[in-house]
């Protein structure tokens, strides 16, 4: 019964996300006061529905509810309660199921945190997110029902999810990145909505920047926790992949960056408009086409994909309604901007124009990369790959202009610039930042290499570069400690978010060029050794978990005579899917990474090893860390709360 | 006149997205057992690959030469390549020199596989990391690419074997080559 319940709940919160849609559009047409205030009690009852429906499917896998087809295929009784919960969202139904709940959540913030907002504006932005709800309702409920029922012949257990999702990485990735995916909507409908008034001012600009910088950073997040997951679970100890699954992340993400960099130019300089909306369409739109792309399988499997082309044909209905209708709405509607401001060649405008013109080359790439091989095979020139050995090239090739500009792009002025001012800091910067790299690669590098060189200055550039800008500032009108005191969160939040990418830039120099790998054949008492590291392979153990049974490896790691570790790589034997999991031991460092998988047993005995030496890894998550943080910082700017405190004041009044 | 040029300006975005859509729309329907190779006519790359039993034993590309043969690309993963393990086996059973490559899969899976359901191959690569088959542009499992006895691709098939292909078309190429 208490799946039909949950149908129903979920169809019911469809039928609101429909009201959410008409009634205030139309209160808006009719000059009905009460219609357009009714979209924000819509949108809490759309987001009480839905939250009601998730709800029941999590519980009806808690409980083991075989009848239900998509709890008997991705679930079993034998797996602990916490991944039986993440199950929820591990194949496609229940995860379009947390899309449509996720996109209700950040509809209901729109709806209860924007107090200060013309009522109207809030409606028009509620009625195009409840647009977006609408149509994932109808994908959910005709085409992808997680609550359809096996009856009358439904299985004694459940299917296994799949053993590299039981992990508590899974717990936390998907709904990281979709909140990141789905928190792009509400730019997107500040955009549609501001096109659809005409009035594309900065008020705009200024209201959508916090959702978003919010939807930015769990997208930030969201990517890094995924590729620390895929680092310590996948057993192959890399970091990214440029597997389409990963670009469909990368890809809103660069556009993204790329939009919240080009708000703040709208919001400050009025410049820069149409060029903003756009970029607020195409982060959504690349959102879209991601989780789209990903899980109808067009790209990762034709052939799922050929027997079953009406979610395919349902999801690109969706696709041309929402993207096309917005682009065409942006052609009709953006000829009216106008821009105000003014600039020179040599501003922060062209800086920041700069720095978006490189981050949609680099989206361009990746979008090309990874949808070429589709049309490659669709215009008859058969079929072709595209892999790392391309995005790595040409990402090296992209990074440099960009870290370049990035690192003077805070120190030139906004409007104008007099270079000859610049002349000073420039030298500074150049001299104190090869001073560090030196430094650094004299201290951490095992050898010389000119990507190294590179990639190392880079991030000194921009690390250098940030601290001048503080500097500088701090100290223009009053003295350092003052200075640095009265800059503002969302100025701290800059060097931070910028210094971040430079400790990813380091890291990713460093674990690309300094690494080890070794595949070696150990038998037990056996041992390896490089960069004064010794690995001895002491022994193999059984190994009993709760839905599986294998084998422990415990190896001693000494550093030069001295021990620093003992590790002990997993190989778990799934036993209801028959899988094979390798669970790869890690002595995690600041400088350095060690890390240990078991391969297979040999005949004569032998095991194959893999041991890894990864050198400055965890900078690479580190970045993205602070990168996110500098996010978080951005909510806790002076402008976003003191306004809410005069608010509330004004009420109490 | 101005405001038009604008529009015309602003609408090359849309303009875009439909073209894309062109091309996944036809993705939707392009029936994926007509893939095409670039490799067809050209000889098998040069790899150098474990052999699924014996890490310690590699094969290279000269095992494609001698005699015309199917590499058929499998992995335990694959529903499709259950169903068409049968008419492999069928097939080696008359004679055909067949060579799998198990691919993006698991090793003691495979061999648990291949010792269950019969083993229809004279030789089997372990292609873990699927780097033979980014090569031979494999897009998924099950594939067959026929070779001829000098080591030369002629053609391509995507999808599983089966009786009815095997009598409608396939068996002809086969026959065909040298």
């Amino acid at each position: 019964m208490l799946p039909e319940i949950g149908q129903v709940v979920l169809a019911i919160a469809c039928m609101f996300s429909l009201l959410q849609v008409v009634y205030p559009l139309y209160g808006i047409y009719a000059h009905q006061q009460s219609a357009i205030e009714s979209a924000k009690i819509l949108t809490v009852l759309q987001f009480v529905f839905v939250a009601l429906s998730f709800i029941i499917l999590a519980y009806l896998f808690l409980v083991n509810d075989f009848t239900v087809a998509y709890i008997a295929t991705n679930s079993n009784s034998a797996m602990p309660w916490y991944y039986r919960l993440s199950a929820v969202w591990g194949a496609h139904e229940g995860s379009l199921l947390l899309w449509v709940l996720l996109l209700s959540i950040w509809s209901t913030a729109v709806a209860l945190m924007s107090k200060r907002l013309p009522v109207e504006s809030v409606a028009r932005v509620l009625a195009v997110l409840g647009l977006l709800s609408l149509g994932f309702y109808l994908f959910v409920l005709l085409t992808s029902n997680p609550f359809d029922r096996t009856l009358p012949y439904f299985p004694v257990d459940g299917r296994d999810l799949n053993p590299l999702l039981q992990d508590i990485g899974l717990i936390f990735h998907p709904p990281m990145l979709y909140m990141g995916y789905v928190g792009f909507s509400v730019a997107f409908a500040f955009a549609i909505a501001a096109l659809m008034e005409g009035r594309l001012d900065s008020a705009w600009a200024k209201w959508s920047r916090p959702w978003t910088i919010a939807a930015w950073t769990f997208l930030t997040l969201g990517i890094a926790l995924g590729s620390w997951w895929a680092y310590y679970e996948l057993g192959w100890g890399g970091w990214w992949f440029w597997d389409p699954v990963e670009n469909a992340s990368f890809m809103p993400w660069l556009a993204g960056t790329a939009l919240i960099h080009s708000l703040a130019v709208s919001e400050k300089r009025g410049v820069f408009k149409s060029w903003t909306v756009l970029l607020a369409i195409t982060a959504f739109s690349l959102s879209l086409l991601g989780t789209f792309l990903v899980r109808s399988g067009v790209l990762v499997s034709v052939h799922a994909f050929a027997s079953d082309p009406t979610r395919g044909l349902f999801i690109l209905t969706y696709l041309i309604l929402v993207i096309g209708g917005s682009l065409l709405l942006y052609a009709v509607q953006a000829s009216k901007v106008k821009s105000r401001g003014r600039y020179s060649l040599i501003s922060r405008e062209t800086m920041l124009l700069i720095n978006n013109i490189l981050l949609i080359a680099a989206l361009i790439v990746v979008l090309l990369g990874t949808l070429l091989p589709l049309v490659h095979k669709e215009m008859g020139l058969g079929s072709i790959s595209i892999g790392e050995p391309f995005f790595n090239r040409i990402f090296t090739v992209l990074v440099v202009p960009f870290a370049l500009f990035l690192g003077v792009g805070s120190l030139v002025r906004w409007q104008r610039q007099n270079l000859s001012d610049l002349f000073k800091p420039m030298v500074i910067l150049l001299v104190v930042s090869t001073l560090l790299t030196l430094v650094f690669l004299l201290a951490f590098a095992s050898h010389f290499t000119w990507l190294a060189l590179l990639g190392v200055f880079l991030g000194m550039w921009i690390l250098v570069g940030t601290g001048m800008e503080i500097y500088l500032r701090s100290t223009h009108r009053f003295s350092l400690w003052t200075g640095m005191k009265k800059l503002g969160n969302s100025h701290w939040a800059m060097t931070l978010g910028h210094a971040g990418f430079a400790v990813m830039v380091i890291g990713i120099t460093m674990t690309q060029n300094f690494s080890i790998e070794r595949d070696v054949k150990l038998r037990i008492g056996d041992s390896v050794r490089f960069e004064h590291y010794d690995f001895h392979f002491d022994a193999v153990n059984d190994l009993q978990g709760k839905n599986y049974g294998g084998i422990v490896g415990q190896f001693t790691v000494k550093y030069d005579q001295e021990t620093v570790a003992v590790m002990e790589p997993e190989k778990r034997i799934y036993t209801v899917q028959r899988t094979a999991m390798t669970e790869a031991a890690i002595d995690s460092g600041f400088t350095r990474d060690l890390y240990i998988a078991m391969g297979e047993v040999l005949p004569d005995g032998a095991w194959s090893v893999r041991v890894y030496y990864k050198s400055f890894i965890r900078w690479i998550w580190f970045g993205p860390l602070m990168m996110a943080l500098a996010g978080v910082l951005v909510m806790f700017d002076r402008r976003y709360r003191v306004k809410k405190v005069s608010k509330s004041a004004a009420e109490v009044i | 006149m101005v405001k038009s040029k604008k529009i015309l300006t602003l609408s090359v975005p849309l303009v875009i997205f439909l073209i894309a859509c062109y091309f996944l729309f036809q993705g939707l329907y392009t029936d994926p057992r007509k893939l095409e190779s670039t490799l067809i006519g050209q000889t098998v790359p040069e790899f150098t690959l474990q052999d699924l039993y014996d890490p310690d034993k590699q094969h290279d590309a000269s095992i494609f030469k001698g005699q015309k043969l199917l590499l058929n690309v499998w992995a335990t993963w694959c529903p499709t390549c259950y169903a068409e393990h049968q008419f492999l086996t069928k097939l080696a059973g008359q004679g055909l020199y067949i060579i799998g490559m198990d691919y993006k899969d698991n090793r003691i899976k495979a061999i648990k596989w291949l010792t269950d359901l019969k083993d229809p191959y004279a030789i089997s690569l372990f292609d873990k990391d699927g780097m033979l088959g980014l090569d031979l542009g494999v897009y998924g499992a099950p594939e067959t690419f026929f070779i001829d006895s000098k080591g030369i691709i002629q053609y391509r098939h995507v999808g599983d074997l089966n009786d009815r292909n095997w009598q409608d078309k396939l068996s002809a190429i086969f026959d065909n080559m040298e």
